[in-house]
This record gives C-alpha cells, structure tokens and sequence, in this order.
C-alpha cells in the first residue's frame, strides 16, 4: 500500500474539481438555454403550452435531483442509449437548471408593471418587439440577482452525479479516502474546494441584491 | 424493451418501509431544525445590535459553510469524518444529524431575514413595556418573522425532504434506499424510479398542503389584520 501525502490528496481533489466546474457550466448554459426558451414560450404562449410548461416546472421542483439522475441513467438504457455518466449527468442538470430558472425569470418578468406592456404594445410594438425592446430589460435587471444566487444550486447539485459515477470532487474524494483513508481531512479539503467555488457567488449574489434594491427598484 | 411495473409488486414492503424512513427522518429534522435556528436567530439577534460578538462570527460561519457546500460532502464529512475521529456515530444519527444542521441554517437564514424586517420600534417598545429580552423576542419579534416567512420556510423543509434521498448513500434505508435495492434485484431500473419519484412528487405535495394548513391555524390573528 502506498503512502498518501497532502499533496496528493491535493492534487488529485484539484485535478477533479475541473469536472465539476466543466459540469456546473454545461448544466447552467444549457438550463439557461432551455429556461429561456421556457419562460419565453410560457410568457406568450397558449394555455396548454403554459400548463404543460407549468407542470415541467413543478416535476423538477418537486422531486429530488438524485432521482432525475437515476432516472436519466436508467431511462435512457431503457429507450435503447447506451449513455454515459457525463451524458446523463449533464442533461438531468440542464433539465433540472432549466425548470428552476424558468420559475425564477417568469417572476421577474411580471415584476415588471404591466403598464409598461400596455403603453408598448399601444405604441404599435408586437409581442416580440414589445418584449424584446421594453420588457426583457427591465426584467434583466431584476433577473440577474436570483440567477446568481441560483448558480450555487447547480454547482453544489454537481455533487450527486457522483452517484452515478461521473467523477468530480466528490467521487474523487470517496475514492481517495477508500484508498487513504483519512475521511476527515479529505471530506474537510473537498467542501473547502466547493466553499471556494460557491461562497464568492453568495457573496457577489447579496451585493447584487442590496445595491438594486438600494437603488428603489420596487 | 417496454415497461412491466407488476414487476414491482413483490417489493410492496420494502417502498413501504423506505417511504416511513423517509417520512419520520424528515419529520424530525423539520422539528429539530427549526428549533436550532430559532436558537441561531435569536444569538445572533442579541449581539447584531454592537459589533458581533465572537458568538455571532461563529454562528456566521456555520450558516455560510452549510450554505455553500453540497449536502452529500456534509453527510459524507459527518458519518466518515466523525468516526476517524473517534466518535462512533450511526447512520441514521448521522443522516439526522447532517438534516438538521442543513435545514438549521437554512432556516436561521430565512428567519433572519424575517426578524430584520420587523421594526426595531416594536422591540423597543416591548422592552420598555417591561417584557424581558426574551419574552420580546419571542412574542414581538420571532412569531411575526415566523408569520412572515412561513412560505419560505414550506419551500426550504420541502428541499430538505426531497434531499434526504442523498441518506441512503450512507445506507439508510430511506425512499431511494428501496429503490436501489429493488433494482438491484429485478434489474427494473427505470419502473422503479419512475414510480418512487412519483412517491416523493406526492410526498412534496402532501407536505405543502400539511404546512399551509398548520400555518393557517397557527398564524389566524393574521388573517384580516394588517401585518
């Protein structure tokens, strides 16, 4: 058996800990996509598109993100895909980011006073104009607070694909404690590494919040 | 391939027996972490008045490690770490344990921001009325912050619930516990979790509908006041 220095549980937590970054980008610009999409559709769309859109949301929100893996792993094998940990994990992520920021942006976008709606679209604006040149700017702003904060749920969500398989910081650091078996230390290094990763995130998402409210929006 | 969910029947107990696990873990945790975050709040309340104390750093600090960590490293940390230590520690003490740190700080986050909402006049006013610090920061300042959260509070003892999947990586045998164990023997992996997540789907819904009817009894002297 070999001796495991510091370092290297170290360096193998940091080597890791890029998968878990690549991961939380890919499921936050994919979720972005797809939620963009979603609250767009659900903004302007006909009723069953927005029940259906509704519905989308509350299963991704009232179910826990361990089984939205298990199922994307297993349901895939099912319908004849013979997916990785990293395909599934990436589209159960995006998936699971898109429901929540949808849920976060229709909010934002109907803090915005509805008679700015009105006045635009008696302007001759369209729906798409209307929403392109009046709405979506103001709602941006409201928007980008919440959606930061929200990018520390994904990173930290990151975490469970290790039960699938998919190796970032935390499988990495279960298998280096089978292997070193120091779990205290190596459990300790692996939240610091997220704490390093999401804290700058809470903090910038608070000073976000404080100067727009500061600034007497609503 | 298609779907067969009779394969599912002769694993009747074991759903049952994961979904009271899941059940009681989550129906303790609610109960022990909204009373540690009521002690949390009301530390923190006391010194925010000066420079913090070294108390109220501390308590900051827990809620910001909690926050900014994934669940499964603080289950992992407590049931691998502890006993490295010397401390032998269960799974289950482990999974309750981990649960209620999560939801304490999460809730003494909300709560914070429920008692900073309520006017400092009021409090001072209760003292001055003669309440002692304790009696005006539970009749003055922690039931109208309650009152005034209580949807937040629903929302984050649901996430909780839902994130008590993670326990049964430690094997308790929780909801997803059983799941894994029943696909492990008939190989049906996505029938049986389609129909445990349904279970939790249900289970979040049960839970909210249970939380706004307490909330409707215990918050009534809201209902046409003012606050």
């Amino acid at each position: 058996m070999t001796d495991f220095t510091l370092w290297d549980i170290v360096r193998n937590l940091l080597l890791a800990g890029r998968w878990t970054v690549v991961l939380s980008l890919i499921a936050f610009a994919g979720g972005a996509l797809v939620g963009l999409v979603l609250t767009l559709a659900r903004m302007g769309g006909l009723k069953p598109i927005r029940w259906l859109i509704r519905l989308y949301v509350d299963l991704f929100q009232g179910t826990p993100l361990l089984m939205q893996l298990f199922l994307a792993y297993f349901g895939a094998a099912v319908l004849g895909f013979d997916v990785s940990a990293w395909t599934a994990a990436s589209v159960a992520l995006t998936l699971f980011t898109s429901a929540f920021l949808c849920d976060i942006w229709r909010g934002c976008v109907e803090a915005v006073p509805s008679g700015q709606w009105q006045a635009s679209r008696v302007l001759g604006l369209n729906y798409l104009q209307s929403m392109r040149h009046v709405i979506l700017p103001q709602a941006l702003r409201l928007a980008v607070p919440p959606t930061v904060g929200f990018s520390v749920q994904v990173i930290k969500g990151t975490a469970l694909a290790s039960v699938i398989g998919f190796v970032e910081l935390t499988k990495a650091g279960t298998m280096l404690n089978n292997a070193a078996f120091a779990p205290f230390t190596i459990f300790a290094l692996v939240a610091l590494g997220y704490f390093i990763l999401c804290y700058p995130l809470s903090r910038y998402a608070r000073h976000l919040e404080k100067k727009l409210y500061g600034a007497g929006i609503r | 391939m298609t779907l067969d969910f009779s394969t599912l029947l002769p694993y009747t107990d074991q759903i049952l027996h994961g979904l009271m696990t899941t059940l009681w873990l989550t129906a303790v945790t609610t109960m022990a972490g909204i009373a540690l975050a009521i002690v949390v709040a009301y530390l923190r309340d006391g010194a925010s008045k000066g420079r913090p104390s070294l108390v109220s750093r501390l308590l900051g600090g827990y809620v910001e490690v909690i926050r900014n960590t994934p669940f499964i490293v603080q289950l992992f940390f407590l049931f691998f770490g502890l006993p490295a230590l010397g401390i032998p520690i269960s799974a289950t003490v482990a999974a309750l344990l981990a649960m209620t740190l999560n939801l304490g700080a999460y809730t003494a986050e909300i709560l914070r921001a429920g008692i900073d909402s309520t006017q400092r006049g009021q409090h001072e006013a209760a003292r001055a009325l003669g309440l002692s610090r304790l009696q005006s920061f539970r009749h003055v300042v922690l039931v109208p912050a309650f009152s005034r959260v209580y949807p937040s509070l629903i929302s984050q003892c649901i996430i909780v619930m839902l994130g008590s999947a993670v326990v049964s990586q430690i094997s308790v045998f929780d909801l997803t516990y059983a799941a894994n164990f029943i696909q492990s023997r008939n190989f049906r992996g996505f029938e049986v979790y389609l129909v445990v997540t349904l279970i939790y789907l249900l289970l979040a819904v049960g839970l909210r509908l249970a939380f706004e009817f307490v909330g409707r009894r215990l918050f009534a002297f809201r209902q046409g006041g003012s606050a």
